[in-house]
């Protein structure tokens, strides 16, 4: 992070600008948590960092090492692989352990089970494969 | 062939990924990726997994544009909501859609978009009907959430893996 004065002007503004949407949107999720009613409704929030906030930073990162190395840098982009394969999976763990709790202490603002239920697992507890 | 690599494309992408990770493509890296990619494969073959196929890769790469507009426009739909001072009148809550497509990697791939789209979430699937259970943070509309997510994505999921 030595070299960062070398940035050339064109490159530093949108890296700059990049940067501070991330952080914006992080910081919103993060408000989120607090402002938002229900835990299915502050299951929302942090998306905002892991989606468009995370493809901010990382496009500012791409930018700037491309330009600083005077070469294309890309592991960026498995950064981004590996955040949209494995976040959605969190969430749902965590959606479906609400709803799970919910349901067994009866409560009324939730869905009930459905009427037919299978035991084994189903598809959308799989990852997709990579 | 078949049996020493069962999987070409997702060995292709584990190569590819290897190469990013060590960020060259001399002979070595090949080589060690190539091996690592090989053995990984056959570890994802041994779990036996369900059978399915892209079909249409070029529709999968217009899709994935299409998602990313849409997650972009989202989030500024959900800083809205969030950053909204007053607590209006938004309803949020959970919707049914029953769906027509059975393929597994389509259904995996729908769970990923609609939970990665901030202001919606995949909570359940129920493969006796074949419906799945949303919550949506702005539930403003059910037919237009249904329209959207059966007509602007399992529509196109369909056509790539069915």
């Amino acid at each position: 992070m030595t070299h960062l004065a070398d940035l050339p002007v064109w490159a530093a503004i949108p890296v700059a600008l990049l940067l501070l949407l991330g952080a914006s949107l992080a910081l919103i999720g993060s408000i989120g948590f607090v402002r938002l009613r229900s835990f299915y409704e502050r299951v929302h929030a942090p998306t905002l960092g892991t989606t468009m906030g995370i493809g901010s930073v990382l496009l500012a990162s791409m930018l700037c090492f491309t330009v600083l190395q005077s070469r294309l840098v890309l592991h960026e982009i498995l950064i981004a692989v590996f955040m949209i394969v494995t976040t959605p999976i969190t969430l749902m763990l965590l959606a479906r352990a609400a709803l799970y709790r919910d349901r067994s202490e009866g409560s009324d603002d939730v869905p009930a089970a459905p009427p037919v239920q299978t035991g084994a697992p189903s598809a959308q507890d799989t990852a997709p494969p990579v | 062939m078949k049996r020493w690599l069962p999987y070409p494309l997702l060995t292709a992408a584990l190569v590819a990924m290897w190469l990013l990770l060590t960020e060259s493509v001399a002979l070595g890296s090949l080589l060690m990726g190539g091996v690592l990619a090989t053995v990984a494969v056959w570890g994802f073959a041994a779990l036996d997994p369900p059978g399915g196929r892209l079909k249409r890769p070029r529709a999968a790469v217009a899709l994935a544009a299409l998602v990313m507009g849409d997650v972009a426009r989202s989030n500024l739909a959900v800083v809205k909501i969030i950053l909204n001072p007053r607590k209006t009148e938004r309803v949020s809550g959970f919707l049914h859609i029953p769906l027509d497509m059975r393929a597994p990697y389509g259904l995996a791939t729908l769970a990923c978009i609609i939970t990665a789209t901030p202001g919606t979430i995949w909570v359940e699937y129920n493969s006796a009907n074949n419906t799945i259970l949303l919550h949506i943070l702005d539930l403003v509309d059910e037919s237009t959430w249904i329209d959207t997510i059966k007509g602007r994505y399992e529509k196109r999921l369909m056509e790539i893996f069915e």
